[in-house]
């Protein structure tokens, strides 16, 4: 377990993530409509999109945590849900995710939250993971709160040593969800500084799911926007801002009105109430 | 009537589904105990096992003690009140030993480890689902059988029979305090009819009970646990149906092992 078969040759531009058709569907909801997607090597990727666009079951079907009902998900060249597991095991090991609220372990340390990873994974001895959780830490700033317990830090804390977890075993994709949710402007600010110091120092690439779009603007490469379970607008950050498709203006300047609708039902309001 | 047989029928249905479940997670907790660990895929967390152990044991203990002592009182006061009439008070003694230690020991146990354990391990693993911390340990390559499951089942396994031991002496003892104090039954007595009446075979089968009943509780309470959905509300929901369930599954499976050992 301690040095891989194949050393991965890593290529700058290369695909390291590809969704072909993906189809997502629960009961009688059709979540994801044939979603097309490739992620290349060394960009950040931001997904954008409503509540209900489908952008968390994306993310879920993308990290394979969600089966999907049609279509595949290629993660380093191999089908992720196709895979054995100990090759999804594998592949694991060489993404990390950045969950909404941290998800820290409650019943470790902030230290042993980090270290989790290397001592599960790696043959490395306990002071060279020891050094290693504090150079993790250091790296969000928080190399001082090594024997707090989660309960004792507050949120935007969580999500940095959540970020420093995902960041242990040094991988090569990262996923965020949501990672500006609930912070206050300079922790996100501070996050994202981070995203795009990860991007440039480290060569990692990242796929942000957000909606929050001065955060968008500031670490994308690319950006696509979801609606109703399909990507209706690809391209890159500036594509964006300079954009005149009906859809992405609606979502970047936050308007109320238009082709994203508020309100969506099956009934027409009159016959709802007076039927 | 066809709505009857459609409600059964369903219902049927479901009862084999998580009968289907719970042995799909004790095969996983099988494997990672015997080959997981041999093949390098992970080894067993010692550390944490013994953690959960000395939660469950060192917890429940205390309650444990105190209603089996109770119940030994109590059920020594009705059997006396029954062999008083054929003159044979002091069979009471023989009475409560293998009652304690064949059926009241591992029950009671049990009932209280549902409590203790079941519901407190439904609600930590439910909480944990809900915070997207097992989401968090399945995607890290962390099985989740593996860091949950096995430690708190290796944990009951351990717990079990030491309590069930403790326990059935307590009870026993319950009942010596009754036999003495009203029965006018001389301690000596009362301890030679202990000693002569208890077997081996009597504690081996209260061994074997206790031990199934904590691998029940632990595997019911770690699935609903698990199958958590919908926030706080869900975690309650699992918490009372690990609870509920693992009474059921208890008794049914007391019923079926006191009748084997009857025969055996």
């Amino acid at each position: 377990m301690s040095t891989p078969e194949r050393r991965p040759t890593r290529t700058p531009g290369e695909v390291i993530l590809a969704v072909e058709d993906l189809r997502v569907v629960f009961g009688d909801r059709e979540v994801l409509r044939g979603v097309n997607l490739e992620v290349r090597r060394g960009e950040t990727l931001v997904s954008l999109g409503g509540s209900g666009s489908g952008k968390s079951t994306l993310l879920r079907t993308m990290i394979g945590a969600l089966e999907p009902t049609g279509g595949r998900v290629l993660l380093f060249g191999e089908d992720l849900h196709q895979a054995s597991e100990a090759e999804v095991d594998h592949l694991r090991r060489r993404f990390g995710i950045l969950f909404q609220s941290g998800a820290l372990f409650n019943s470790m340390t902030v230290g042993e939250n980090v270290a989790l990873p290397l001592e599960e994974h790696t043959d490395l001895a306990a002071d060279i993971i020891r050094i290693m959780v504090k150079m993790k830490l250091e790296l969000v700033g928080l190399r001082d709160f090594e024997d707090l317990m989660p309960a004792q830090i507050s949120g935007g804390m969580k999500k940095r040593v959540g970020l420093a977890r995902a960041l242990a075993l040094d991988p090569e994709l990262l996923f965020y969800d949501e990672p500006g949710a609930g912070l206050d402007p300079i922790v996100a600010g501070v996050i994202d500084e981070l995203i795009t110091s990860l991007q440039k120092k480290l060569g990692v690439t990242s796929v942000v799911v957000t909606h929050e779009m001065g955060s968008a603007f500031r670490i994308a490469d690319r950006m696509v926007l979801l609606f109703d379970g399909r990507i209706v607008a690809e391209g890159t950050a500036e594509d964006f801002r300079q954009s005149t498709d009906p859809y992405v203006r609606q979502f970047i300047l936050g308007e109320p009105d238009g082709p994203i609708p508020l309100r969506r039902s099956r009934v027409s309001y009159e016959r709802d109430l007076f039927d | 009537m066809s709505t009857i047989l459609v409600q059964s029928g369903r219902r049927l249905i479901d009862l084999f589904a998580y009968l289907g479940g719970m042995a799909s997670l004790l095969y996983d907790s099988l494997w990672w105990v015997t080959i997981g660990p041999f093949r390098r895929r992970g080894a067993i967390r010692r550390r944490e096992s013994v953690f959960q152990a000395y939660r469950l044991g060192v917890a429940s203990l205390g309650i444990n003690a105190l209603v089996i002592f109770f119940v030994g009182m109590i059920l020594t006061f009705q059997s006396a009140y029954v062999l008083e009439t054929f003159g044979v008070v002091e069979y009471v003694a023989d009475m409560m030993s293998i009652a304690m230690f064949r059926e009241m020991g591992p029950l009671i146990t049990a009932m209280v480890m549902t409590g203790f354990g079941g519901a407190a391990i439904a609600a930590e693993i439910g909480t944990m689902v809900v915070s997207e911390e097992v989401l968090a340990l399945e995607t890290g390559a962390l099985h989740p059988v593996r860091f949950l499951v096995v430690p708190r089942l290796l944990a009951a396994m351990y717990v079990m029979p030491i309590i069930y031991v403790v326990a059935s002496y307590l009870g026993v003892l319950g009942g010596f305090t009754v036999a003495w104090a009203f029965l006018d039954i001389e301690p000596i007595r009362y301890f030679h009819r202990t000693t002569e009446s208890l077997i081996a075979r009597d504690v081996i089968a209260g061994v074997l009970k206790a031990e199934a009943f904590g691998v029940l509780i632990t595997l019911i309470a770690c699935h609903e646990g698990l199958r958590v959905t919908g926030g706080a509300e869900g975690v309650g929901r699992a918490t009372t149906n690990s609870v509920v369930r693992s009474i059921v599954a208890i008794i049914v499976c007391d019923l079926i092992f006191t009748a084997i050992f009857y025969f055996l």
